[in-house]
């Protein structure tokens, strides 16, 4: 029950993009069709439930402070929590680079789909933010970290498809000249952002 | 730096500056970096620490960077550009939980979030690779100043019509909207609980981005 709780949270209420504004530079940009952002998200979906999972092993068994005492008692007050940033980091890109090449090989239909969005994705804020929460709010499982980050992808996915479709249709309303493009863009995601505040407080 | 015959602020130098507060300004026209500007500007004090902290990247990322131009390969320089700005951002954050611990639980993650900010990137790619030093210092002090311009105004505007007050590092919230003017005081006023929530800083940059491109006629798109 924590499990479905936890997921259908990550997806409604913290949304990452209504709620947290991560990978808006992403959300922004590639929104223009619907087809292109469906390929985005996917992405997004697919490296964020490999990488908060490895960022949970590693947060847990070797950065959290006492983590290392499987190692030994001399370790047991060992804390490495600051390099956190730069070890979640490096294991995003490796892992990009990692899916890259696995996708490339095993499923060259998906690789050529994703495209160029695969690598672009280590740099999405998305992905690391995902990571930063799952340590900041301390989930206890790996079943739960796992969980968090589907369910995060899924919510980044259904947001950025949302915006393609209505970018798509507004082309067709004459918007005030000056907030045509980005302006109008920032404020339907306000919008958006307003009516996915109505799942605020749901509790399974 | 030695070897340049034109003074340190030459007018050129000087346009590096400028330019990215108004017509070239990371977050409203170039698109950079929105990721975490929006979620600190619901009080004035994060967004304030918050741009600062960013321009202190930018200004030590695009140095480093910039100096390192000639040797790094270009094949893994994302890698070496992220390495230098991880290593940046951990500084920031250990001194911000030393010095300001109140505004770094505020921040939570979003300072971790300072490295994968797209205007860091995006000004070590477009500017500190192809430019020497202190070019590329007074890029990122321009670019650092233009986030943190917005970060501001609209930090501004949440807090002030949001809570009535203004919170300035140093100095604690400052109750603006006088306290005989709300309605449990008798008065006619209420806070409006909305631009406290996350969507309104979306709207309210939609907003500013409205004023500005109907300002200077160049930046409307087609």
């Amino acid at each position: 029950m924590e499990l479905v709780n936890i997921f259908v949270k990550s997806i409604f209420i913290d949304n990452m993009v209504f709620a947290y504004f991560l990978g808006m530079c992403s959300y922004l940009a590639v929104s223009k069709t619907v087809k292109t952002s469906f390929g985005l998200g996917i992405a997004v979906v697919f490296v964020l439930s490999i990488t908060v999972p490895v960022d949970f092993l590693l947060n847990k068994y070797v950065l959290s402070e006492g983590s290392l005492a499987w190692l030994g008692d001399s370790f047991a007050s060992v804390d490495l929590s600051f390099l956190s940033f730069i070890m979640f980091i490096a294991v995003i890109a490796s892992m990009v680079q990692l899916v890259e090449m696995i996708v490339e090989k095993f499923a060259p239909a998906l690789y050529s789909q994703l495209g160029i969005f695969l690598p672009l994705i280590a740099v999405n804020c998305a992905i690391l933010g995902g990571s930063l929460f799952m340590q900041e709010r301390g989930y206890e499982t790996l079943g739960e970290a796992t969980v968090f980050g589907v369910g995060s992808g899924i919510g980044w996915l259904l947001a950025i498809v949302g915006i393609a479709a209505i970018r798509e249709k507004i082309k067709y309303s004459n918007v005030p000249a000056p907030l045509r493009g980005l302006g109008i863009t920032f404020i339907v995601t306000g919008l958006m952002g307003i009516a996915f505040m109505s799942f605020m407080g749901i509790q399974l | 730096m030695s070897s340049e015959k034109e003074p340190l602020f030459s007018a050129k130098n000087l346009k590096l500056i400028t330019t990215p507060l108004g017509a070239q300004n990371p977050i409203t026209i170039q698109v950079l970096g929105i990721c975490s500007a929006l979620a600190v500007t619901a009080k004035l004090e994060p967004a304030i620490v918050m741009g600062i902290s960013v321009t202190f990247v930018t200004v030590f990322s695009n140095l480093v960077i910039s100096l390192l131009r000639n040797t790094i390969p270009s094949r893994i320089r994302i890698i070496v550009q992220l390495v230098v700005v991880a290593a940046l951002v951990i500084i920031v954050d250990q001194v911000l939980k030393a010095f300001a611990y109140e505004v770094s639980k505020q921040l939570s993650v979003f300072v971790g979030l300072i490295i994968t900010n797209c205007i860091i990137m995006g000004r070590l790619e477009a500017f500190a690779l192809g430019n020497k030093p202190w070019p590329s210092v007074l890029d990122g002090v321009g670019n650092g100043a233009g986030y943190g311009l917005i970060l501001i105004i609209v930090a501004f505007f949440r807090e002030l019509f949001g809570s009535g007050t203004l919170t300035l590092p140093g100095l604690g919230t400052l109750q603006i909207v006088p306290e005989s003017w709300y309605i449990a005081n008798g008065g006619f006023y209420s806070n409006n609980g909305f631009m406290i929530l996350p969507p309104m800083a979306l709207i309210v940059v939609g907003i500013y981005i409205w004023v500005q491109r109907s300002r200077n006629k160049d930046l409307i798109e087609s």
